[in-house]
């Protein structure tokens, strides 16, 4: 293709393609501070094109494709580049990788522990995993979680965080503005603006840590904990597992051990500040 | 060297592993990737020196074959007992059968549907027992529904409700307004039992329904892994029966699949340095088109060569159909958008 780009996030090694130079050079400016070796084959292809060889000049639209692509999905503009290629990087993933099994989910970690938020878009669990790993924590992800089949460990996928609406004013106001990406306004799915991780955890993406915690945040509501019977962990993980089914035994012994191992809660809370309270409350009492 | 011509060597032995430089595998891993073929490398190479990161991802892509090959041989043991118990002969056809029969083409080959083959006088019974056991339609477009019962070789794709798992229910193999009418109840009443129990082509009609599949029924799309298939097949065949090749003719005869059978080999010669018999080693002119479509794929993945891939495009539908009815089918369709 005639822009392309490399990009290593966790154990994924990505190509990326595009028939435009910008959102390559965005991508970039995002991950200047990521690991490149620019010599290890790629595990994952993304491809930004033009569906047809004017639309790269006239009203252009970025398809996405790579090495998986989903049938219908719709284009995006050229201003939008940056977040077809986000979006490109973890459809890859999504379908592709199988050496561990996928959570949707976010983390942080701490003394080689971590803890798991898994939901919804929209329930919080990337600001609140933004925000976390601005103090003690490191950010392992905010979008996807890695389980090793064999030891059981979490690895982190720390991807630029995707800010959505109100959550990039909440972060604009706490972190050096050299970590912030452009503004996209006005996506499918509103207003978006990427977070660098800090350079810590950038370092540290490789390392392992032993899942202390699964959380299941919901913003919202008054402040509230309600623990949650392993049944019920299980199916909610595997709907938020893209390559469960896909791995067959190996996935269900991994989740299976993560949920008997792991204490699990769900979470209800108003504002940032009480959702970090009560991850904080409630890793005191898992790791005592 | 393109992506795709390296896969090729790779894949026929005529080049090592550790002679491409670490950023080679990008274009032989996307070009694999397209065709289908990447656990099929990652089988292939299991032993090869690789660079670290190539080697962990082709023992994911074995790792993975294998679960996906339990999860096609379960669900063939799925359609066993729905329609067996009703006295349903039932052959296995394709990616599932090789499995069934631990056919070396099967070591890594991704298995998309579950095909199987039933004698016409039987499609409606079968059809019957797996929407009772929980198949359901996939196609509710009445004009599609319509042409599929009265022109195909296969009933309309059915998917499982539970499972999410497409089977295709053929009667023979190839649609019924094709130029070529193999004999398909001579496929079924020749059929050997796999050591699981299972039902697939002898040796010499699985040849044949490869490469019809391959060369008369189709664009040639993925043709690279079903070649590859073809050329497994033969080695394999050959090797435990020295008279294989003169079965395959024969057999190829009774098919009407004669000049298919012998570009399959004469391509798999070609492409995967394929051992032929006299009398199959011949020179075809026209066989370079078919291997400019078959290697029609860049380092990104791509397809290229956008004309040569229209031209097989109607090329399949020319076999398929007689011109008339393929100018109504066109027309029906098109109206349609």
């Amino acid at each position: 293709m005639r822009h392309s780009t490399r990009i290593a996030v966790g154990p994924v090694q990505f190509r990326i393609g595009s028939d435009w130079r910008a959102p390559i050079d965005a991508l970039d400016r995002l991950y200047a501070g990521y690991p490149k070796d620019m010599a290890r084959p790629a595990d994952a292809t993304v491809r930004l094109f033009a569906a047809r060889p004017w639309r790269r000049w006239l009203r252009p639209s970025v398809h996405i494709g790579g090495d998986f692509i989903v049938p219908d999905a719709l284009p995006l503009p050229l201003s939008m580049g940056l977040l077809a290629a986000e979006m490109g990087m973890n459809l890859q993933v999504a379908l592709g990788w199988r050496r561990h099994m996928l959570l949707h989910a976010s983390a942080v970690a701490r003394d080689g522990r971590a803890v798991i938020l898994s939901g919804e878009s929209g329930s919080g669990k990337s600001t609140l995993a933004a925000l976390l790993g601005e103090g003690a924590w490191r950010l392992m992800g905010d979008e996807f979680t890695l389980i090793e089949p064999a030891s059981g460990d979490a690895l982190g996928f720390p991807r630029a965080v995707s800010l959505k609406n109100a959550a990039i004013a909440e972060m604009a106001a706490r972190v050096d503005p050299a970590r912030l990406g452009p503004l996209l306004a006005g996506t499918p799915k509103g207003d978006i603006r990427h977070l660098i991780p800090r350079a810590d955890a950038i370092a540290a993406m490789h390392e392992p840590a032993r899942p202390a915690l699964i959380l299941f945040p919901r913003f919202g509501g008054a402040a509230a904990i309600e623990p949650m019977a392993p049944g019920e962990v299980f199916v909610r993980l595997t709907e938020a597992s893209t390559n469960y089914v896909a791995l067959g035994e190996a996935g269900f012994a991994a989740l299976a051990r993560l949920v008997r191992e792991t204490p699990a809660f769900g979470i209800s809370y108003p504002d940032s500040a009480a959702g970090m309270a009560l991850v904080e409350q409630l890793w005191a009492e898992a790791v005592r | 060297m393109s992506g795709v011509r390296t896969l090729v060597d790779l894949l026929a032995g005529r080049r090592d592993a550790d002679g491409l430089a670490p950023r080679d595998w990008d274009g032989v891993i996307g070009a694999a990737r397209a065709e289908a073929l990447l656990a099929t490398l990652a089988h292939r190479l299991a032993d090869a020196a690789l660079p670290p990161s190539v080697a962990a991802l082709f023992a994911d892509q074995r790792a993975a074959a294998a679960v996906a090959r339990a999860q096609a041989l379960w669900e063939a043991e799925m359609a066993r007992r729905a329609i067996a118990p009703e006295g349903i002969a039932f052959v296995l056809l394709k990616g599932t059968a090789y499995a069934a029969a631990g056919l070396s083409c099967a070591e890594g080959r991704q298995i998309g549907d579950l095909d199987i083959l039933v004698g016409w006088h039987d499609i409606g019974r079968a059809e019957k027992e797996l929407i009772e056991a929980g198949w359901e339609w996939v196609k509710s477009d009445p004009y599609d529904d319509a042409y599929y019962r009265e022109h195909m070789h296969e009933l309309p794709p059915l998917i499982h409700k539970a499972r999410d798992r497409m089977i295709d229910v053929h009667h023979t193999i190839l649609p019924r307004t094709h130029r070529v009418t193999p004999d398909a109840l001579a496929m079924i009443g020749d059929a050997v039992v796999a050591d699981g129990g299972f039902a697939v082509l002898c040796p010499a009609d699985m040849a044949c329904h490869c490469a019809a599949h391959l060369l008369a029924d189709g664009d040639l799309q993925g043709g690279l892994r079903n070649l590859w298939d073809f050329h497994c097949l033969t080695r394999d065949f050959a090797a435990a029966d020295a008279g294989f090749w003169g079965e395959l003719d024969a057999r190829a005869a009774l098919h009407g699949l004669r000049a298919p059978v012998q570009r399959a080999a004469r391509l798999a010669r070609d492409l995967y340095g394929a051992a032929l018999p006299p009398g199959w080693n011949r020179r075809e002119p026209r066989d370079g088109w078919f291997v400019r479509r078959l290697l029609a794929r860049d380092d990104w993945g791509r397809p290229t060569h956008f004309a040569l891939q229209q031209a097989f495009y109607i090329r399949s539908h020319w076999l398929r159909m007689p011109p008339v009815m393929l100018a109504k089918h066109l027309w029906t369709k098109w109206r349609k958008g």
